[in-house]
């Protein structure tokens, strides 16, 4: 091993939080993905010649359907994957063929991989044992990174013997104590309960905050990635559909297969251009001066706050109209009633209608 | 909330009798061996018991039994030897071989199923081709080489496969999560893969060491001179006039069971140190 790759995580923490900062300085990017493809075979490549740079301290969700790649470009990132053909940046530095070890990324895997013999806090510590620091040292530093993830009390379980979202911080602590400068995460909350995965997110936020490094996140889940990402990348068909900030994936999606995926916002056609609408928009009830669709009502979900309301067009499309529940018990529709969607026409957004999805 | 206990079905007191039929077969038998073996001196080889007494044990042990009782230890100890040797050989090659098959190789599938072939080969034509083929270069058969040799073309197979499996089941993340934290690949393979797959390693180990314990076919042609148990137990069978032969069956039984038992208590202890290790 070559130790003089180990130099930046060389000076350990004492174990108090604010010592656990791994931020550093000086560069522009906390990662880059320079025209990076994927290929197996002859066939369509896994991923095809995307480029990418997360600004430091970012949390960026890499978002699509699955089979589009996003895992792919992850486990290329992490260095488990070769690159066919591109570069990779970690804090400007190209580590394209480096050793996973030696790129300063530690990934945190689907099923957290944790070494089912070793207790949490000999799995935390195994990075540091493959270095050969001592047995007190190394399980000394495990031990504080138990206690940023609020495991110490269970250091001496195996992972067996642990839940799902107790294994979830385990491996995190595991990851984290690497002192890595991206982290990267592979579906983290998919294994956990919903109410885990609410919980567990807001937790690794947290954490990242606490950190001020870069996380990577792949997931399918549209709710977690606008939730978590300071930056969204949507993915599909091995390539990047837009990599923007949360708030513009989501109100100026570039086509429509991420207004689509995104969910939130009605796909139509409006004086011959694809554009988006927000479903939160959208009335039941024509209004002069407003855009409108006719259609008959399929399906009325009633979700509290709110009350999502399904429209079948004439064309056979589905749009759906967001009410609140007060302007939903005041019109009162029925499944099955005809009616007509209408919308501002300064609501529209204008879609890119070449990568229509 | 209490419910009412249903009343068993008829097929279930037929089954219940095939299986108590099917144990009485198997151990009835056995008890009488066992019995037997504990015959006094001056009792002979079928009931009534004529006093009761361990006589037979030292004839055996003693290996002056005479009337066609070999040397029973010499034969023991051969076999032992032989047995531990194989075990730790078909330990080994197995997990270097399930190893290498995790990566696809060209003549993987032709490696692979000659190595696989042999379980079905009839075992005392390998035995007589393998002695025959040292007989054609000159060479002389022997508990060491040609003994061994005959051995792992039983034991191997075996073992390669329990291996293929164990490795085959075996979550690659977790391999690479080593080298995430920055394992080497000796690191990788002793700090992870090995204590992942002690108890398959483990059972590997047991099991050809019984299956060259009582391997004839092969064994008998290539082992050389000295006899291997189950060759003098063979021998005594067809010579023996006298309870010694109860005798042996008893210890036979005895050792296997506590190599069983033996076996059990070292993976249960394994399971056990898993369990309630404290870190400090």
């Amino acid at each position: 091993m070559n130790l003089s790759q180990l130099k930046p995580k060389a000076a350990l923490p004492e174990p108090e939080k604010t010592h656990l900062k791994q931020a550093t300085q000086g560069h522009r990017f906390d990662a880059e993905l320079v025209a990076v493809t994927k290929s197996y075979g002859p066939g369509a490549p896994a991923v095809d010649d995307i480029s990418l740079r997360i600004p430091r301290g970012s949390y960026c969700c890499l978002l699509g359907p699955s089979g589009c790649g996003k895992s792919t470009t992850l486990r290329m990132l992490a260095g488990h994957e070769d690159v066919t053909e591109g570069a990779i940046l970690i804090h400007d530095e190209e580590v394209t063929h480096k050793l996973p070890v030696d790129r300063g990324t530690s990934m945190m895997f689907q099923d957290y991989a944790l070494f089912p013999h070793l207790s949490s806090l000999d799995n935390v510590a195994f990075s540091l044992k493959v270095r050969g620091v001592a047995t007190t040292e190394r399980r000394k530093q495990a031990r504080a990174y138990l206690e940023l993830v609020q495991m110490d009390h269970l250091a001496d379980r195996l992972p067996n013997q642990l839940s799902g979202g107790q294994q979830q911080r385990v491996a995190l602590a595991r990851s984290l104590i690497t002192r890595p400068k991206v982290l990267l995460l592979d579906e983290p909350l998919s294994a956990l309960d919903p109410f885990l995965r609410i919980k567990m997110r807001s937790e690794l936020k947290r954490i990242q905050k606490e950190l001020g490094i870069s996380f990577i996140h792949v997931t399918h889940s549209q709710d977690e990635a606008l939730a978590l990402s300071d930056m969204i990348v949507v993915m599909n068909d091995a390539k990047i559909m837009q990599a923007a900030p949360v708030r513009e994936v989501f109100e100026t999606p570039t086509n429509a297969f991420v207004a689509r995926f995104l969910g939130g916002q009605n796909v139509l056609t409006s004086d011959t251009h694809q554009v988006s609408v927000r479903t939160d928009r959208c009335r039941l009830g024509r209004s002069p001066g407003m855009r409108s669709l006719e259609g008959q009502i399929a399906m009325i979900e009633y979700q509290g706050n709110l009350v999502r309301i399904t429209l079948q067009t004439t064309l056979g499309d589905e749009m759906t109209v967001l009410q609140s529940d007060t302007e939903y018990f005041a019109q009162n529709p029925q499944i099955g009633d005809t009616a007509v969607m209408s919308w501002h026409p300064s609501d529209e957004h204008v879609l890119d209608p070449m990568q229509a999805g | 909330m209490a419910t009412r206990k249903r009343k068993r079905p008829a097929s279930f007191y037929v089954l219940a009798t095939l299986l108590g039929a099917y144990a009485v077969f198997l151990y009835a038998p056995m008890a009488c061996v066992y019995v037997l073996s504990f015959q006094g001196p001056q009792g002979g080889m079928s009931f009534p018991m004529v006093g009761w007494s361990t006589h037979w044990f030292q004839v055996l042990f003693q290996g002056t039994g005479g009337q066609g009782v070999g040397d029973i230890p010499s034969a023991f100890r051969r076999s032992i030897r032989l047995a531990l040797i194989v075990g730790v050989l078909t330990m080994i090659i197995s997990v270097s071989a399930g190893m290498a098959y995790r990566r696809k190789f060209p003549g993987a599938n032709f490696v692979f199923y000659s190595a696989i072939a042999s379980m079905v080969l009839p075992g005392i034509f390998v035995g007589f081709g393998i002695a025959l083929t040292f007989n054609l270069l000159g060479w002389r058969v022997n508990w060491f080489s040609s003994g061994i040799g005959a051995q792992l073309t039983w034991t191997l197979p075996f073992g390669m496969l329990i291996m293929f499996i164990v490795l085959g089941r075996f979550n690659p993340a977790y391999e690479e999560a080593a080298t995430d934290l920055g394992a080497n690949a000796r690191q990788r393979f002793w700090m992870v893969i090995v204590p992942i797959i002690l108890p398959g390693i483990i059972a590997i180990t047991m099991a050809s060491l019984t299956s060259s314990y009582e391997e004839t076919a092969r064994t008998q042609l290539n082992v050389g001179t000295g006899n291997t148990m189950p060759m003098e137990i063979t021998g005594l069978l067809t010579a023996a006039t006298s309870p010694v032969i109860f005798a042996v069956g008893t210890v036979t039984t005895f050792v296997s069971f506590s190599l069983v038992i033996a076996s059990l208590l070292i993976m249960t202890r394994l399971a056990k140190r898993r369990s309630s290790r404290t870190a400090q």
